[in-house]
């Protein structure tokens, strides 16, 4: 009965064997579905709604209004601080295969017309971990939102903070924090996304400092591992444990939001906040479809490895 | 690095604990048999303390992480009980319970009112299990945070003493919110309109130690660590094998004098010949002496350049490519 509730095995989403044609296979209802469908779906599963991972690049096709993107801060990457074995080669691996050079892309856009300073994390680059450059990068984010009156819009996935970087990473949970009080102390608004999967540092720093939070449906969100929780409890977890669904509940987030409704409840939050409108658009509100993963290089749909 | 391989320091922790464990076999035998072995058991012992010296003349990163955990090492309730007056604990964060794992307090130190905040590790296992090893629920940062805001309306500085292996790390803790109670502390404590000094005198575990260590200045106990993930937890993770523990205390960068040059840490605070346990005293003193240098300063700077200040700070650690 629970079975819709049953998370993926982590197992099952890196598996590799999606085929790389016209099909992809739901890791969650294990249908097999005609890739363009599931594109035209915003890579949720017609079948049985499972959200699937996106790419940075995927969210801001979805997000934003088209060609409204300016990116900041393109190249700004890592150091390698610590000299830690194999940091350089996983830093150099993540850019190839995502395009980028961080787990982080933020830049400003619009919304529906509503300006707005965004930035969207990207799971596939290194879990969407958090060093010295993506923490740099949304604080810069907070302070261009301040310097310009402009909200701030954040896409969180991410396992936490970067450990190659030591207590570099940790402490970009108290620069992307201050750089966030000082955007709630200018008055201005700020919406944090949980996408799949939010944990460890970035929960416990940006991503649960929202005015707003919204999470995508089935997204895993929370503060420690289930692993590491149950081997201290001592007892097994139910399978909704930290799930977006179980955070409503819990009262730790504001909205479950499905990836179709996401972008004009955005904008709808947005317009509340007193964004200003730059222009009225002629562009739908519906959703932008994601195109054929065919016509990119990469493509979002393997799933993520750290 | 050196410090990355096992070679002569493993050989000394083997020696160490095969005359360790020499002694203990003899102070057996001497108790059971009734016989007076005190000569060999002195001989031994003074053996064991050469070692001893060797080690810790140059201890490794992960000899410092065993220091940090020592059970022995002063708990906050020594330093609380030897550098202030006046101590009133505060209980309870008004929402939810008192979380022991967390110590709140109004004391004066000489003469003058703060605030102190600290992980609450015990000293026996009895007092651990009661103090959770000083591993917070989300109300034990909620307790701090109204604590701290007490500083602020009176301009009180705030003392916070970090010791811990990090926030709890259970379903309730999830349930209730550490994700956000830690983050909450972190914002909060970055523009908190009143001085505040952070000292790390055992473990900084992560957020967890992080949730109350934002401040003005920070200063560490010489053998203290202070890290992103424990050795074993980046061991596990990065080389699925968490008994390369050793290895990854290395390449961590959790030591004092590491955190220094990554100017996280603005101060070491010295520490006695072979760690605080040894000499408990001493290492109090020194935090007691940094507590007479600093502290007149901070108060005495207006409260937005001390934000200001407090931004920049922590807004330039970090290393980056452009």
């Amino acid at each position: 009965m629970l079975n819709w509730l049953r998370r993926p095995k982590y197992s099952s989403l890196q598996r590799r064997d999606m085929p790389a044609g016209l099909w992809a296979k739901c890791p969650r209802c294990s249908n097999l579905i005609y890739r363009k469908e599931l594109e035209r779906n915003l890579k949720v599963c017609p079948k049985c709604g499972f959200h699937h991972r996106l790419t940075a690049t995927e969210r801001l096709e979805i997000t934003l209004d088209q060609d409204s993107f300016e990116e900041a801060d393109a190249e700004l990457t890592s150091a390698d601080p610590l000299k830690f074995e194999g940091y350089p080669q996983k830093l150099q691996e993540a850019k190839e295969k995502t395009g980028g050079a961080e787990a982080v892309i933020t830049g400003e856009g619009t919304i529906d017309g509503h300006r707005t300073v965004v930035g969207v994390l990207d799971f596939h680059f290194m879990g969407g971990s958090m060093g010295s450059a993506v923490g740099e990068k949304v604080a810069r984010a907070a302070e261009q939102a301040r310097d310009r009156q402009l909200p701030l819009v954040m896409f969180s996935a991410s396992g936490g903070a970067r450990m190659q970087e030591g207590a570099l990473s940790l402490m970009q949970l108290a620069k992307t924090s201050a750089a966030v009080g000082r955007l709630h102390d200018a008055g201005l608004p700020y919406i944090s996304i949980m996408c799949d999967p939010t944990t460890g540092g970035v929960t416990a720093s940006f991503a649960f400092l929202g005015d707003v939070i919204l999470a995508e449906p089935g997204a895993l969100i929370g503060f420690a591992g289930r692993r590491v929780i149950e081997q201290t409890i001592r007892r097994k977890l139910p399978d909704d444990f930290q799930t977006a669904e179980f955070c409503l509940n819990k009262g730790l987030i504001d909205l479950v939001v499905t990836r179709s409704d996401m972008r004009s409840t955005v904008a709808r939050l947005l317009s509340f906040f007193g964004a200003p409108r730059v222009e009225p658009v002629a562009v739908a509100v519906e959703p932008a479809t994601l195109e054929p993963a065919d016509a990119r290089a990469g493509g979002g749909s393997s799933a993520a490895e750290q | 690095m050196a410090a990355t391989s096992p070679g002569p320091s493993t050989d000394l922790d083997r020696q160490l604990q095969d005359l360790e464990g020499e002694i203990e076999r003899l102070r057996r035998l001497s108790r059971d048999q009734a016989i007076d072995l005190g000569g060999e058991i002195a001989t031994i012992e003074a053996r064991a303390e050469d070692v001893r010296k060797k080690i810790y003349t140059n201890p490794t990163p992960w000899h410092i992480v065993q220091l940090a955990r020592h059970p022995q090492r002063p708990r906050l309730v020594d330093f609380v009980a030897s550098l202030f007056t006046d101590v009133v604990e505060l209980h309870g964060d008004r929402l939810f319970r008192d979380d022991p794992a967390m110590l709140t307090a109004l004391a004066r130190f000489e003469g003058r009112p703060v605030v102190v905040v600290g992980h609450n590790k015990g000293k026996d296992t009895k007092e651990n299990i009661a103090r959770n090893f000083g591993m917070p629920y989300p109300e034990g940062y909620r307790k701090a945070l109204r604590v701290m805001r007490l500083a602020e309306k009176f301009h009180y500085p705030v003392i916070a003493f970090v010791d811990t292996p990090g926030a709890f790390p259970g379903d309730e803790a999830e349930e209730r919110g550490q994700a956000e109670a830690i983050a909450r502390n972190i914002e909060e404590m970055s523009r908190l309109r009143t001085p505040v000094m952070v000292v790390i005198t055992g473990e900084g575990g992560s957020g967890g130690a992080l949730a109350i260590a934002v401040g003005d200045l920070t200063l560490m106990l010489q053998y203290a660590i202070y890290t992103v993930i424990s050795p074993e937890g980046c061991a596990a993770i990065l080389w699925r094998d968490a008994t390369k523990a050793a290895e990854a205390a290395a390449a961590l960068r959790l030591t004092a004098k590491d955190l220094q040059a990554l100017e996280i840490v603005d101060e070491i605070l010295p520490e006695p010949f072979g760690g605080a346990h040894r000499d408990p005293e001493a290492a109090i003193t020194a935090v007691r002496s940094a507590l007479q240098r600093h502290l007149p300063g901070m108060g005495q700077m207006p409260v937005e350049a001390l934000l200001e200040q407090r931004y920049a700070k922590y807004r330039h650690i970090g290393r980056i490519v452009a």
